[in-house]
Order: C-alpha cells, then sequence, then structure tokens
C-alpha cells in the first residue's frame, strides 16, 4: 500500500542544507527534480500547527533568482510581468505575474527592488529554466543585463507570530521596522542577508535570503534561537506543511492552481494586473477578458460530507462535470477539508453546493470564502 | 526500527494479518503507518461485503496522500473498526491494536500460508528502505 518510498535518485538537485534535513530525519522525496524534505519526524500535522501558533522554519533555497540590473532593469520587467514593477520603491517587494500573450501565467514571482537600476526576481523552483529561458529571450537590447544567480543563494523562510522575536536575537536589522512586503539588508547572525517580511504560510514572518555555503548556519543559529525541541519552540517544516499552510491562507500553487491555461483573472488574481501601466506581455489579451468577463473563476470549498477531496478531481453540479479541483487537502488548523476548483463563472457563488467525484464517490461540498484562514491581527 | 509483532502474518502490501479461528483481523503495519504520516481519514467497507484476496477494502489518507488497503485473503467482513471514523489517528499510534481495521470471516484459511512472517516482513521492509 506504501508507494512514495523510493530512494533518492543520484541525479536530484540538492539544497546546501539537505545533510541538514538527513540529520534531523527529514523524510526526502523528489519535488520537481529536487531532493527535498516532505517532513520531519513532527509529522506534517504538528508543523502546520507550530507554524500557525509559534514558528516554523522552512528550507525554500530550491527556489530560483533572477538578478536584473542596469539603467532599464525597472522597464524591462515592466513589460514581462502584470504587476506595476514602477511602484515600487528600494527595499520594496512585490507579488506578481510573468504572462503569456493570452493573460496566462508562465510563473508567479516576488520582484525586488534593491535600487532603482537592480531588481531581484524570485521564482518557483521547478519553472526557473523555463522562466530564465523566458525571460533572455526577450532581452532585445535593453540596457539591463540579466544573470540566473539560483545557485548564489540560500533561502530560509521563518514564518508564524514569534518569527520576528526569534530572528531579532540574531540580528542588528529594527525587525519591526520591516513593513510586509518590505525587506532590508544586512547581517544575520553576521552573515550578509537579505531580510524580507514575505512568506508563503499566512502568517507573519521572514524569508533570508543568503550565500549558500552559510546556510548550515543559519538554519542551525535560527532553530536554537526558537527554542527547538520545546514545546513551544520552532520546528523544522517540509514541503508537505507548506503546501496545506498557503492552502488555508488561499494562496495560489503554481502547476496546481495557476499556470499556462489559466489566467490571471480567471485565477483571483486580478489585484496584480496593472491594466494601465502600459504595455507588458499579456495585456491586450487581459483587457479584453476583464471587458468580456470571465468564463470560470477559481473558488475555495469546503467539503461537507465525510471525505477528502484531492487535486485533480471533477467538481460535478447537476450531474454535469463542470470544473476541476486544484489542491485539495486537510486543513490542520481549521480541521476541515477544503480545496480550491476552476467552477464556471454562474456557479462561482459562495454558499453554491457542488459534489467532488472522490475515486468514484460523489462527496458534497460548499463554496466558501478564501482566504480559508486569516490571522488574527 | 519499526515494530513487527511475531505472532501476525504480514502482507508485501504492508498488512498484517491476525488469525482467530476462522476469522482475521487486519491492519496496517507500524512500517506503514510511520510512512504514511499523520492519518486523517480511513474508508472502510460494510458488514458482509466479500472480498477476494489481494483486493482492496478500503483507503487510509494521510495529509499529503491516499493509500489503498488491501485484504491478503479472502473473505466477508464481519465488523469493522467505526471508532476509525472520529480518531484515525489509532492507525499511527496503535497499528496493531486499537488501529485495527477489519474482521472477516476467511473464505480460504489456507490464504494466509502464503503470507510473510515477522522475520520475513522485517527483512523485506529493511530491502525496501535501502
Amino acid at each position: 500500500m506504501v508507494s512514495n518510498l523510493t530512494a533518492t535518485a543520484p541525479q536530484l538537485k540538492l539544497t546546501p542544507l539537505n545533510n541538514a534535513h538527513r540529520q534531523m530525519g527529514g523524510r526526502m522525496v523528489d519535488f520537481g527534480g529536487w531532493d527535498m524534505p516532505v517532513q520531519y519526524p513532527a509529522g506534517t500535522i504538528e508543523e502546520h500547527l507550530r507554524t500557525r501558533t509559534h514558528a516554523g522554519l522552512f528550507d525554500v533555497s530550491h527556489m530560483g533568482e533572477i538578478d536584473v540590473r542596469g539603467p532599464e532593469a525597472i522597464a524591462f520587467v515592466n513589460g514581462l510581468t502584470s504587476n506595476d514593477v514602477t511602484k515600487l520603491v528600494d527595499g520594496q517587494a512585490q507579488y506578481s505575474a510573468l504572462t503569456t500573450e493570452k493573460g496566462t501565467v508562465i510563473d508567479d514571482l516576488l520582484v525586488y527592488r534593491l535600487s532603482a537600476d537592480h531588481l531581484l526576481l524570485v521564482v518557483n523552483a521547478s519553472t526557473t529554466d523555463k522562466d530564465w529561458q523566458w525571460i533572455s529571450s526577450h532581452h532585445a537590447g535593453e540596457a539591463v543585463e540579466l544573470k540566473n544567480v539560483s545557485s548564489d543563494y540560500c533561502q530560509l523562510a521563518l514564518q508564524g507570530p514569534d518569527a520576528i522575536n526569534i530572528l531579532q536575537k540574531l540580528t542588528d536589522l529594527p525587525l519591526t521596522e520591516i513593513k510586509y512586503y518590505h525587506f532590508m539588508t544586512g547581517k544575520v547572525d553576521g552573515i550578509d542577508s537579505i531580510v524580507s517580511r514575505t512568506g508563503y504560510t499566512g502568517e507573519d514572518g521572514f524569508e533570508v535570503y543568503a550565500a549558500p555555503q552559510h546556510a548550515e548556519q543559519l538554519w542551525a543559529k535560527i532553530l536554537d534561537a526558537g527554542n527547538l525541541g520545546a514545546d513551544d519552540g520552532v520546528l523544522p517544516c517540509g514541503l508537505a506543511a507548506r503546501n496545506t499552510l498557503r492552502l488555508e491562507a488561499g494562496m495560489a500553487l503554481y502547476g496546481n492552481d495557476i499556470d499556462e491555461t489559466t489566467t490571471l483573472f480567471e485565477a483571483n488574481l486580478g489585484w496584480i494586473c496593472k491594466l494601465d501601466k502600459g504595455e507588458f506581455i499579456g495585456r491586450d489579451a487581459l483587457a479584453q477578458q476583464k471587458a468580456a468577463g470571465v468564463k470560470r473563476k477559481l473558488v475555495g470549498f469546503e467539503v461537507t460530507d465525510r471525505g477528502i477531496a484531492r487535486d485533480h478531481q471533477d467538481v460535478v453540479i447537476d450531474d454535469q462535470r463542470v470544473g476541476t479541483v486544484t489542491s485539495g487537502s486537510p486543513a490542520p488548523y481549521l480541521k476541515r477539508n477544503i480545496g480550491l476548483a476552476y467552477v464556471p463563472i454562474e456557479h462561482a457563488n459562495v454558499g453554491q453546493e457542488i459534489s467532488i467525484d472522490v475515486r468514484g464517490r460523489l462527496v458534497r461540498a460548499q463554496l466558501v470564502k478564501t482566504p480559508f484562514y486569516k490571522r488574527p491581527k | 526500527m519499526a515494530n513487527v509483532p511475531e505472532d501476525l502474518h504480514y502482507s508485501k502490501d504492508h498488512e498484517w494479518v491476525r488469525v482467530e479461528g476462522d476469522q482475521a483481523v487486519i491492519g496496517i503495519t507500524d512500517y506503514a503507518q510511520n510512512s504514511l504520516g499523520d492519518v486523517v481519514y480511513v474508508e472502510l467497507p460494510k458488514t458482509g461485503e466479500e472480498f477476494a484476496a489481494n483486493e482492496p477494502f478500503g483507503s487510509v489518507e494521510s495529509v499529503k496522500a491516499v493509500s489503498e488497503v488491501f485484504t491478503p485473503v479472502a473473505g466477508s467482513i464481519v465488523t469493522i473498526n467505526e471508532s476509525l471514523a472520529d480518531e484515525p489517528e489509532k492507525v499511527n499510534s496503535d497499528p496493531y491494536g486499537e488501529g485495527w481495521m477489519i474482521r472477516l470471516k476467511m473464505a480460504n484459511p489456507g490464504d494466509v500460508d502464503s503470507l510473510l512472517t515477522a522475520a520475513e516482513y522485517e527483512d523485506f521492509t529493511k530491502a525496501e528502505s535501502e
């Protein structure tokens, strides 16, 4: 009955924390070509709950980074992404998307403005090569220098209500002064870092970028500062908890909820789609879709029967298969079974009853507002 | 290391079988529950349903994944462990005790002869995790 126990193939890519994960008992899996911990001995549920109530530490060094430098850096990236890069100030980050001519999503990403002529793009691990090809193929004489710097960074995400106090023990940077989606550069435990108040869990928290040779030191020091081992201490968290945390927070996962077949408006990402900012790839298609209205929409649902909806299962309304679950999972903090699905726009209303085909059994569910979880202020 | 009680029979799909007269009690092994992670849902058949050997009788779900469970012996369901509906975590905490899944009346008690002994199962899991 257990099929996911395959030993690690040697050609998988490793983050600089691979040994640390193995030493801590991380269960390693092939995640898009990366050898990554899906969970540690505490288990996914405990990792998820600890992040909501105290703090969780995630190795996200597999994420890609692309450096864009030069006098036309902002204009160049603005032409490739849907959000408005000109609105950023130094020390600010922005959630955005690389879009196709059709307004569908090549990747979602963070755009960091280090200075007026220096941006750092942080992209998904499995799409880094594709993004790099796309971005560099659109470089046609603009005064920018592009560099895939993915292997120059480790990235650690410390998330949860205690994250700020833990990280503050290791840095003189005034963390309370870093606003959400802003960052500072400085030392963390003596190591040059970018410290960004961002994350993928729905909690307050930080993402720390540094040179990969310092990853093990940062990892160990943060766990130590977070009182690893105590009932209210930090826990190292795997990809399974990362997924359930982001789903409770209603955040889209590239490859599941958004991809090159889904447009930004269908995915409820109209808020990162600035049609009046000037020309960018996909703008015309997106403007047309906005005017005409979308035919389907990404919605949140909660299972009301016993049963768990899973990725790729069909959504059924009035005996018709009308859509697909793109993310479905138990929600460990909410203790409900939730998911995201595309449904036709005429059914995309909170309260709509749907069924989900769970391996041949129709399980009832109801559309609900997203995010499913919102942290207390 | 995973706990493998001496007195049970084991399948290569990681189920255990305890023979009690002409009945068999079936669950998943310690090794299996550990590999799955936190069990959050168990789907079991109804009393009276009949299964051939090696046929799936239900499923076990962790946060991350769904796995079918197979009956290593043929028979009809006498009872199921209804407490797993509300306390699926028993499969993790006590896989050979309170985490049992089904009790069936064996159609062919000889089915157990083809199953692994505790020692054989232990060797099998060692080989699988290498």
